[in-house]
This record gives structure tokens, C-alpha cells and sequence, in this order.
């Protein structure tokens, strides 16, 4: 590649062009507002209960959440390209259930895994291509899933079956310490590693622009060359294979399988995505936000169970809230934008 | 600079779509190191033109060569490889990424498998320093104007080692330093000896910028022109070229000037009239039964007006006095409730419904302003039908019709029955007669000459100026977006307004 | 062909009745007393009056839903407002003195619909006034929906033992179960309002092409301010309908997967998710198919919940024939020079 050069003796000042918006529109803001929000949750939380203020309970955080940890990566890679994921609470109960019969049947629990992980990322390839191919809203396509996923759940089974077997009991038990007073789950490992991966993806990819690049709207994507068509259809398939991933790791946290397991889980999903400040429109947030999504949800049922007097059925009507909040906040810093 | 072979050359170019020829055997070449401009006005071809150069229509015969070799291209990621890039007017680039990303997406340097962020800024920088762009590399895209937005695209299809460089109306929303930046760089690209393929409105910029012109006209070859040789009222007729008269029973010597001789007040009066950004302020009065046509080339600014009378879009500038009294119109409703009738230029997109049937289409507008709980009954829908379908014409005679099976002509004409039934004291067509046979258009020319007649007021639109003579008794001419002239039509030929649009800085 | 068999071949609901009828003639092979319908103490009983019955919740929702999609949008809320209108009028009639008045009744119903039509302005709101893609937008209330049930009913299941309000969902008018009156009756109210006023045709030019609906001065907001407003006075109906069937109000599963009951419905009687035009009677047939296949499914002896596998199938088999990009390619294949044209044809 060389460089077009300009002869010297025709410089001149330099055009300097001035930036339309100020920095309230930038598209960190969202972010930082959230994790304003989650430091602020945790020291009204610090002031009002004992033991709020501890690293552990920050580590319970990830604990108890990490199966959604996985999830929303998945589901912020759809979003981000504008889409939406409506089968990922149905991909994770039939995970649970086709983990939980073949761990019956006597199956090694590696090849269970693999096998988990091959049906969810099929399904999300299927939904991916009658999405970019027949052009179907991507709502609808996924709500079909959602329905396929759910019924073949009943399929296997009308009833809970129960895990027992040593490996998977073992991952739900092993606790691995980090510090005195302090240790994580192996799920919690697998659960950053995925964010990790994800990280990388989106930052430091030509894929993870792209996945950007499309959720920008429009031809441009295409007309600038990069690889629209595959990229779509990917994101779905990670969401299958997160969706199915985190069905594991919810197997590891319940040691059982049930058709009617994680129902409305994808609202949650989403939920956290949003909170964590992308886009549901697409093409801008961040995998970090959507970690600080799912801290937030957490910190809310955690306050909601240590205040006692409060009813379960609050963390619905507070994240329904906050989901309000954030999108009515999307939509003031998309209109201030332009 | 013709010793040189060329670069491009295109011959006997031939593209058909069902139903129209939107390019037939044309020929159209470009010399390294010029600026060549595209000429024509909407429907001339210059758009099928560029899509033919870059992959995107396959022609149906003729061929291209590229560097002398035939280029054989299916799309326009391949014709860039070739060599042939593009920037629209529209800038296709992701304006949630940053300037570097946009730069070098596609091609980003890499260690190992990961992006080099750091290397990419790099080379970013290197590409926007040879242009003399002071931008940040890692700043968001959309965080620019449209104008650097655009100069970055420039940045983007240089890099690609472009031979030949389209440029399909960048100027169109830049302001006036905006566009000498975007010359200085087009000039020092020519300088490296580019290609470049230049479509614009605005004649000024035309003339600035380029040293060949070629005219295309309804899918035809007028003529390459160098520019110095050509005198812009020369150019402007071949761009609008000779209309057969079609209509011989309107006597045009019985158009007496309305404006002069009546001593009331102007129905419409627009003071200072503007918005940023699309049409300079402007003063314009119309008065009962009077025709006003606005004249003009496409971007001129005579849709823009006719948008600000009609309430489309929102002025932010001046006032607007209906019938003496000021008014702000702020959605096309309230226009309406004035009796101000506006039917769009795009026919598809802000006329017709399109899978609703013709009686619905006609009654819409009427119905709207009534509200949805008072229902016209079906007997008088029935009754408005049948009498529109009769009046104008409209085929098939058919009420329950659906219009998208209609034709253009017949749609317009549905179109135009919708915006009586509401009884407009104004009436402002844009484009009534665009793409439509020559028997509907006679007919159309001949109802709005009527209406007039019947004391409506009426703002006429056309890029055809003989039918604009015809009808008008007053005219309006405009230009770079600003009134120029505002004549009554009294002998005035096609020559004196084509050079009033033409004219420029010369006048 | 003849020309009125190639007229009915092209009906739009042509292939909709055909399913329903095929569905029905599969039970009446299985189970051949299947049509049977019996008179008893003055009330109707029969296959064919359950399905009706069962499917009232379902239609009533999808009415609404109709609307709401011939104007661009989707209401993903109706299934939480179902909750939360089932959660009120119980709540409310457990909570009284007399739970077998008919003014108690009265006005726990009265109560609970104008909640539902809250909520359904609620939504609209955000769609019309501050902008809010619709699917995003009743996301909210699909989240915190089933919250604010559960704070209505205190995390219980709210049993009550009122024989008026079991007359909803569980007695019978006119021999035929109340429901179903009530459900016919809604469909009939739709129908005359959106064709004895202008509703109807505002409504689908706004689906069709919100940009010239304005330039002909439609008032958009008000009329999608008014579908998502039916859309939950719907919900709100078919609510008080389900919890009084079931005489309990559980806040968890009352109306759990109904709105994509209602979505499937309404594609399935060929209202296109694109908007614009939309047919009731497609929406009427579309929900009877729905049900025929959730009894179908039963009477076959196959596990009840398997019935959201053929949903699925269902709804992806129709959506696919309805895709546009399905359908040029298809064309494409019949025959090579492709006429359908998107520039105007010249008379």
C-alpha cells in the first residue's frame, strides 16, 4: 500500500473540522450510568444490612448468576446487530432436560456436554438462516424456536428428572477458594472465560466489528466489503450455543432437569443486556455492560432477600422499572445524537 | 490531455427494466488526472449509469473497458478490487465505529488473530494526513458532520488504490467551506492522476470542478462537452432537451396575469420563508385562481419550497399568512385544515396506499380530516368515486381496484382526485405529470388549468419547462436553493427561463 | 379452470379454512361422534362447543392483536395483562364481605377492565408519543407485568367461590357458554367499529405507508394510541375469562405463552406481520385452528404439551410462505425473466 501524497508547497492550514455533539451522547454513558447505579445499589446495600459489605457476597453475585452470565453474552451479540433472542429460556430448559435423560441413560457426562452444546448452536444456526435468508423478523423466528425448544422439553419428558451423576454433582459442589473466606464455583470460571472470549471477539475481530457494523443498519456493512451474510447467521449460532452452555451451567447449579424450567429467563437476558446499556436498536454496547447488567439484577434480588419484609415479585416489577428507565434513557441519547 | 488512452470506456451501453429503458446505447468515457461530470435531470439514466460502472445492474449489451481490458464485475465489492470505488450521496460508512475502522475495515492490520488497534490508527492517520485532514483517528464516526463523514469515505475508497473515483452528489448537504475542502481534495487527487466521476446538482460547483461534462437525457446519450467549451445555457437545454406540445386547446395568450391587476390580497403569502439547511428564506405570494409555477433543476429547491407551504416539513424561518391571517403549519393535518393540498413528487413513498383500493385512495385525505368516528357513508364514498373515476378518467373504471395495479398515470390521477375531494383553495403539485403517458399528462394539464379557472390557487411543479410556461401565469425561478426570479408569464419563452436557472454568477 | 373455484383458490382465507376443515375431518376420523353436539338442561354440549369455548381466551387477545399489527406494531404485554386483570377482579371479590353479590362482581370486573385499558394506554404512550419500537416497548410490561400481578395477589394463588363472576368464563348464555357470547361479541364489536366508523381504513393506511398517511393528514398517534388501548381492554376480558373458569387467579401461569397464541392466530389468518391489511375473520379462523390443533393433539393421544411443537412448526411453515423473499425466489425459479416490477408500469 502506498500513500497518496500531496506536494508540501500547496499545505495550508490544516482543515480542522468541528465536532457536532457533546460527550452526554456518547456512547459510554449508558454504561457508566449503570455502573453508577450498581455502586450505589451496593452502598445503600452496605449501610442497611450486615454482611452486604463483603467480597464474598460480591462473588455470590457471580455464583448464583453465572449460567445468565453466559447467556447474555449471547444475547448481546443478537442485539447487538439489532436483533432479539426470545428462545434462550427454552434453549436452557431443553438443555437441562437432554443433560439430564442421557446422564440417566448412562451417557459420559463429556459426551452429554458436547452433544448439549451441538443441539443449541444447530437450533441457533437454523434460526440464523430463515432470519438472513427468508428475511423473517428475527422476534418471530426465535418465537418459533422458543415454542420447538419448549415442546420437544415435553418430549423427553413430562417430569423433573434428577442428575446424580458424580461429575456433574462434583461441578456443583466443588467450591474453589481465591483467599481466605473467599471462593467461586467452577461455573463462574466458565463463565468469564466465555466473557472473555467474547471480549475478544467483539473488539479485536474482524467478526466482532462486523457483528457492530450490521447492528448500524442499513447496506453499509455490506457495501463496505465485510462479511454480512455469515456474520448474522453467527450471532445466532453463538447465542444457541451460549443458551445451551448456560442450560449446563444451570444444570450444575440445580442437579436436575425440568420442561418448565427458566421460563421468562430470556426477559432476564435481555433485561441485563439493556440495563447494561446497549442498544436495542443495535450497534452500540459493550460485553463488559451487560456483565454489569447481570451484577445489577443480582444486587436487586440480594437486596430484595435481605430486606425480608419485600416480596419476591418486587425484583420483576423493579427490573421492568429499570428496563423502562434505560430505554426511555436510549431513546433521549439517540434523539440528542442527531 | 485526450492523447491519453482512457481510462474508462463504456459502448453501446444498453440497461431495460420492465417496462422502461433506463439506458439506451450510450456511450461514456473517462481520462485519467480529469473530473468528469455526469449531467442530466431525474430519469436521465446518470444514476443506472454508475450502477452499470460498478457491478451493481448487469448490462444487457455493450461493454466496458477498464485500463483497455474488458472488466467483467458482479457486484461492487469487485469493482473496487478493481479498482473502481464509490462514495454516495448517502454515506454508506457505519457511523457507530470509528473513523479509523471505517477507513480500514476490510483490510485492518493485524497481529496474530487479533485487530492492531495501535497500527490501524496509524495508517488511518497517514491516509487523513495526505489529505490535510486534521481528524482523530479513534474518534466515533458519527460524532462528525456529514461533511467529514464524507471526507472520510473519500479516505476510505482512495486507499483501495482507486483508479477511478465516483463521487454520486457529495456536495448536497455541505455548506459553502464545507465544499472547497471536498474540491482541494478532489483537485489533489486528480493531481495523482484519478479518475473522477462527479454528479451534482448545483451548476456553480460543476463548472468549478470539472473538465469534461457528458449529458444523458431520458436514458440517452446527448453529448461529452468539455466544460470550458460549453455555455451553461447550452448545458441546460440539453439537460431538459425540446417537450413536444401536447396540448393545443389551452390558449396560453388567455393567461392574464392574476397578480397585477387584482387589488385583493394574496391568498398564500410566504415571508422569508426558510430551513436551514434545505432552502433558503423566500418570499412568495400566490393569489385565487392563480397559477405559480417553480421552476428550476432538481435540488434547486423547489420541492423544498412546496414541502415548507404544505406543512411536510417545519419551517424555521419566516411566517406563513393563509388568507391574511399568519398561520404555523406545523404537520400536513393542519395544512388541511387550511384547505392546503400537497401531492408529493414520490408518487410510492408519500402519495398512494398502496394496497388499498382506489376509492379508499380517493377518499383518505377527506376522511382524515373528518376524524375516524364520523365515517363518510358508503353511499357518498360511492358517489365521490364514481364521479373522480369519471372526471379524471381513471383506469380501469373500477372503485374497488386495487392502485398498486394501477398505472403511474392512473395512480396520479387517484392521487390527484384524493386532494380534491378535500375542496383545496390551494393546491400544490410536485411533479404531477413525471413518468406518466402523454395522454394522462394532457389531461392533468388540462384539470389544473380548469381548477384555476374556478378560483383555486395552484402551485405547479415541473422539471419540463414548456409545461410550466403553459400553465403558469406567473413563474418563479429557482436556484442553489434560492428564489432567483419571480416573473409573470407574459411571453416569456423557454429560453429566458432557462437561462434565468442557468445563469448563475454570470447574471 | 371454472372461475369461481380460481376465485376461491385465490381467497386469502382460502388456505386457512382449508386447514381448519382438514383439522376437523382428522377428529372426526379418530373420535367419530366428534360433531355431536347435545342439548342438556338447556345448555350445549359437544367437541365442537369446547374447542369454542377453549378458544375464546385465545380469540379475544388476538383481536386486539390484529389491530395492533395491522398499524406495524406487536403487543408482547397481553399475557401479563391477562394476569393482571385476573389478579384484580379476584383479589377484589375474595377481599369482600359478600363475594356472591352481584354488585361486588360488578364492580371487580368494572375495576379490572379500566386497569386493562390503563395499561393499554400505558403502551401506547410509548409507542406514539415517545417513540419506542412496539416490540421493545411492551417488553416493559411483559417484565414487570407478571410483578405487579403477584403484588395484587400477594405471591398467592387467589381462590374465590363467587357464582356470578364463574359465570364469565364457566356459565352459560343463550344455551351457549358465556364465553363464547362474550368472545362473539367482542368480534363483533371490533368489526362494527373499525367498519361502520373510519377506523378500519385509517388503521391499515397507517400500516401500509405511515409516510403518505400523513401527508393525507391522518392522525397516526391517536389511532395507534387507540389499537394498543383495545389491545388491552382485550387482554383485560379474556383475564377475568380464564380466572373465572378456573375460579382462581394465579399470577404465574394465567395467560403464560398467550400472546404468541395470539400472534400465531393472527398469521395464520393472513394478516402480515409487515402491517397494513388485516382480516378479523382470518384472525376468528386463525384462533379455531389453534384450538382444533391443541384438541386434535389430545384426541390423537399424544401428550397435551407437545401441542407447542406443531405450534412451531406452524408458525414457521406460515411465515415462510408469507416471506416476500421466499416467494421472489420461488418466482425466480418458475420462470426466469422476472416480471414483478417495483417501477411503476406504464399504461
Amino acid at each position: 500500500m502506498s500513500i497518496r501524497t500531496i506536494d508540501p508547497t500547496t499545505a495550508r492550514p490544516k482543515f480542522v473540522p468541528s465536532r457536532r455533539r457533546f460527550d452526554l451522547g456518547s456512547r459510554y454513558t449508558p454504561v457508566l450510568v449503570t455502573l453508577v447505579l450498581l455502586i450505589a445499589m451496593w452502598g445503600v446495600g452496605a449501610t442497611r444490612y450486615r454482611g452486604f459489605l463483603s467480597v464474598q457476597m460480591l462473588l455470590n453475585l457471580l455464583i448464583d448468576n453465572s449460567f445468565l452470565l453466559v447467556l447474555v453474552v449471547g444475547m448481546t451479540f443478537v442485539i447487538l446487530t439489532g436483533g432479539i433472542d426470545l428462545s434462550v429460556g427454552s434453549v436452557v430448559a431443553l438443555s437441562t432436560m437432554i443433560a439430564a435423560s442421557l446422564l440417566r441413560a448412562g451417557w459420559p457426562p463429556l459426551a452429554v456436554i458436547v452433544i448439549v452444546l451441538v443441539v443449541g448452536s444447530t437450533l441457533g444456526m437454523l434460526v440464523g438462516l430463515v432470519i438472513h435468508f427468508f428475511e423473517i423478523q428475527p422476534f418471530i423466528a426465535t418465537l418459533a424456536a422458543m415454542f420447538l425448544a419448549r415442546g420437544l422439553c415435553y418430549v423427553i419428558s413430562l417430569n423433573s428428572i434428577s442428575i446424580t451423576n458424580p461429575f456433574f454433582v462434583d461441578m456443583a459442589q466443588t467450591r474453589i477458594p481465591l483467599g481466605p473466606g473467599l471462593m467461586i464455583t467452577p461455573s463462574v470460571i466458565i463463565a468469564v472465560i466465555v466473557v472473555g472470549i467474547a471480549f475478544f471477539v467483539l473488539h479485536y475481530t474482524r467478526t466482532g466489528r462486523t457483528v457492530y457494523g450490521i447492528g448500524n443498519g442499513g447496506q453499509s456493512a455490506m457495501l463496505m466489503g465485510l462479511p454480512v451474510a455469515r456474520t448474522r447467521v453467527l450471532v445466532y449460532v453463538i447465542s444457541g450455543f451460549c443458551s445451551a452452555l448456560g442450560g449446563v451451567l444451570f444444570t450444575f447449579y440445580t442437579l436436575s432437569g425440568y420442561s418448565l424450567t427458566a421460563v421468562g429467563m430470556e426477559l432476564d437476558a435481555i433485561a441485563a443486556v439493556v440495563i447494561g446499556g446497549t442498544l436495542l436498536t443495535g450497534g452500540s454496547g459493550f460485553i463488559l455492560g451487560s456483565v454489569l447488567g447481570v451484577l445489577v439484577l443480582g444486587i436487586i434480588q440480594t437486596i430484595i432477600s435481605f430486606e425480608g419484609t419485600l416480596s419476591s415479585w418486587w425484583t420483576k416489577i423493579v427490573i421492568g422499572a429499570l428496563l423502562l428507565v434505560f430505554i426511555v434513557l436510549q431513546r433521549l441519547l439517540t434523539t440528542l445524537r442527531r | 490531455m485526450t492523447t491519453q488512452a482512457p481510462v474508462v470506456d463504456m459502448t453501446n451501453i444498453s440497461i431495460s427494466f420492465p417496462g422502461v429503458k433506463a439506458l439506451d446505447r450510450v456511450n461514456f468515457r473517462m481520462f485519467p488526472g480529469e473530473v468528469h461530470s455526469l449531467m442530466g435531470e431525474n430519469g436521465a439514466g446518470k444514476s443506472t449509469m454508475i450502477k452499470a460502472l460498478t457491478g451493481v445492474y448487469p448490462i444487457d449489451s455493450g461493454s466496458i473497458m477498464l485500463d483497455g481490458k474488458p472488466l467483467v464485475i458482479s457486484g461492487p465489492a469487485q469493482a473496487q478490487e478493481a479498482g473502481i470505488s464509490t462514495v454516495y450521496q448517502e454515506v454508506h460508512l457505519l457511523t457507530n465505529l470509528s473513523v479509523a475502522e471505517n477507513i480500514m475495515l476490510g483490510r485492518e492490520p493485524r497481529r496474530g488473530a487479533a485487530i492492531d488497534w495501535r497500527a490501524m490508527r496509524a495508517r488511518a492517520a497517514e491516509i487523513l494526513d495526505g489529505l490535510n485532514l486534521d481528524i482523530d483517528p479513534a474518534s466515533q464516526l458519527g460524532s462528525h458532520s456529514l461533511a467529514v463523514q464524507q471526507l472520510v469515505a473519500i479516505a476510505r475508497a482512495i486507499d483501495v488504490q482507486a483508479k477511478v473515483l465516483i463521487l454520486d452528489e457529495p456536495t448536497s448537504s455541505l455548506d459553502v467551506d464545507e465544499v472547497s475542502e471536498l474540491f482541494r481534495v478532489i483537485r489533489s487527487l486528480k493531481e495523482d492522476g484519478v479518475a473522477i466521476l462527479f454528479v451534482s446538482h448545483f451548476l456553480e460547483q460543476v463548472y468549478e470542478i470539472s473538465d469534461r461534462l457528458t449529458v444523458l437525457r431520458n436514458g440517452q446519450l446527448v453529448g461529452e462537452y468539455l466544460t470550458d467549451e460549453i455555455l451553461r445555457i447550452e448545458l441546460v437545454h440539453k439537460m431538459i432537451g425540446k417537450d413536444i406540445a401536447v396540448l393545443s386547446d389551452l390558449d396560453r395568450k388567455a393567461r392574464a396575469p392574476i397578480s397585477e391587476e387584482s387589488e385583493e390580497m394574496p391568498f398564500v403569502q410566504a415571508i422569508g420563508l426558510g430551513r436551514k439547511g434545505s432552502i433558503a428564506p423566500v418570499d412568495l405570494d400566490v393569489y385565487e385562481g392563480e397559477v405559480v409555477g417553480l421552476a428550476g433543476l432538481l435540488g434547486s429547491g423547489r420541492t423544498e419550497l412546496a414541502r415548507l407551504l404544505s406543512g411536510a416539513d417545519r419551517p424555521d424561518h419566516g411566517e406563513l399568512k393563509i388568507g391574511g391571517r399568519a398561520l404555523r403549519l406545523r404537520t400536513p393535518r393542519l395544512a388541511l385544515k387550511s384547505r392546503i393540498a400537497y401531492s408529493s413528487e414520490n408518487r410510492r413513498s408519500e402519495g398512494i396506499i398502496e394496497d388499498l383500493s382506489v376509492r379508499d385512495n380517493i377518499v383518505l385525505a377527506l376522511q382524515a380530516d373528518r376524524g375516524w368516528f364520523r365515517r363518510i357513508p358508503r353511499k357518498r364514498q360511492d358517489e365521490l368515486a364514481a364521479s373522480y373515476i369519471q372526471a379524471l378518467n381513471i383506469r380501469p373504471p373500477d372503485p374497488d381496484a386495487i392502485v398498486k395495479n394501477l398505472s403511474g398515470g392512473n395512480q396520479q390521477k387517484v392521487l390527484l382526485a384524493r386532494w380534491l375531494a378535500v375542496a383545496p383553495r390551494l393546491l400544490i403539485l410536485d411533479e404531477p405529470t413525471r413518468g406518466i403517458d402523454v395522454g394522462a399528462k394532457a389531461e392533468i394539464q388540462k384539470l389544473v388549468s380548469d381548477l384555476a379557472e374556478n378560483g383555486m390557487s395552484v402551485v405547479f411543479i415541473s422539471a419540463e419547462l414548456e409545461e410550466v410556461l403553459r400553465l403558469s401565469h406567473r413563474i418563479v425561478v429557482m436556484r442553489d436553493r434560492e428564489k432567483v426570479a419571480d416573473i409573470v408569464n407574459d411571453d416569456v419563452t423557454v429560453g429566458q427561463i432557462m437561462t434565468l436557472i442557468a445563469s448563475g454568477a454570470e447574471s | 379452470m371454472n372461475p369461481t373455484v380460481s376465485k376461491a383458490l385465490k381467497h386469502r382465507l382460502f388456505w386457512p379454512i382449508v386447514t381448519l376443515l382438514g383439522l376437523l375431518v382428522l377428529n372426526v376420523a379418530v373420535y367419530p361422534s366428534f360433531f355431536s353436539i347435545r342439548l342438556q338442561d338447556g345448555h350445549l354440549f359437544g367437541s365442537l362447543i369446547d374447542i369454542l369455548r377453549n378458544g375464546a381466551p385465545t380469540l379475544l387477545v388476538a383481536l386486539g392483536m390484529t389491530l395492533v399489527i395491522a398499524t406495524r406494531g406487536i403487543d408482547l404485554s397481553v399475557g401479563a395483562v391477562v394476569a393482571i386483570s385476573g389478579a384484580l377482579a379476584c383479589s377484589i371479590i375474595a377481599g369482600s364481605s359478600d363475594p356472591n353479590s352481584p354488585t361486588t362482581v360488578l364492580a371487580a370486573v368494572g375495576i379490572s377492565i379500566m386497569l386493562a385499558l390503563v395499561l393499554g394506554a400505558w403502551n401506547g404512550f410509548l409507542v406514539s408519543v415517545i417513540g419506542i419500537q412496539p416490540i421493545i416497548a411492551t417488553l416493559i410490561l411483559m417484565t414487570a407485568g407478571r410483578g405487579l400481578a403477584m403484588l395484587i395477589t400477594e405471591g398467592q394463588i387467589v381462590t374465590i367461590n363467587s357464582a356470578p363472576y364463574k359465570v364469565i368464563g364457566g356459565g352459560y348464555w343463550l344455551a351457549l357458554p358465556a364465553s363464547i357470547v362474550i368472545a362473539l361479541g367482542m368480534f363483533a364489536l371490533a368489526a362494527l367499529l373499525t367498519r361502520k366508523t373510519a377506523l378500519g381504513l385509517l388503521i391499515e393506511s397507517v400500516g401500509i405507508n405511515p409516510q403518505a398517511s400523513r401527508i393525507a393528514g391522518v392522525r397516526s398517534r391517536s389511532i395507534i394510541w387507540m389499537v394498543y388501548i383495545f389491545s388491552g381492554l382485550c387482554a383485560g376480558i379474556a383475564g377475568l375469562m380464564i380466572s373465572s373458569n378456573v375460579t382462581a387467579a394465579d399470577a404465574n401461569n394465567a395467560g403464560l405463552w398467550i400472546e404468541m397464541d395470539a400472534i400465531l392466530a393472527v398469521v395464520i389468518g393472513g394478516t402480515s406481520l409487515a402491517g397494513g391489511r388485516y382480516s378479523l375473520g382470518g384472525t376468528l379462523i386463525g384462533a379455531a385452528i389453534i384450538q382444533t390443533l391443541t384438541t386434535t393433539v389430545y384426541t390423537v393421544g399424544i401428550a397435551p404439551e407437545i401441542t407447542l411443537v406443531f405450534k412451531a412448526l406452524v408458525v414457521i411453515i406460515v411465515c415462510l410462505l408469507q416471506s416476500p423473499a421466499l416467494q421472489t425466489r420461488l418466482g425466480s425459479l418458475r420462470r426466469r425473466p422476472v416480471t414483478t416490477s417495483t417501477g411503476g408500469v406504464l399504461s
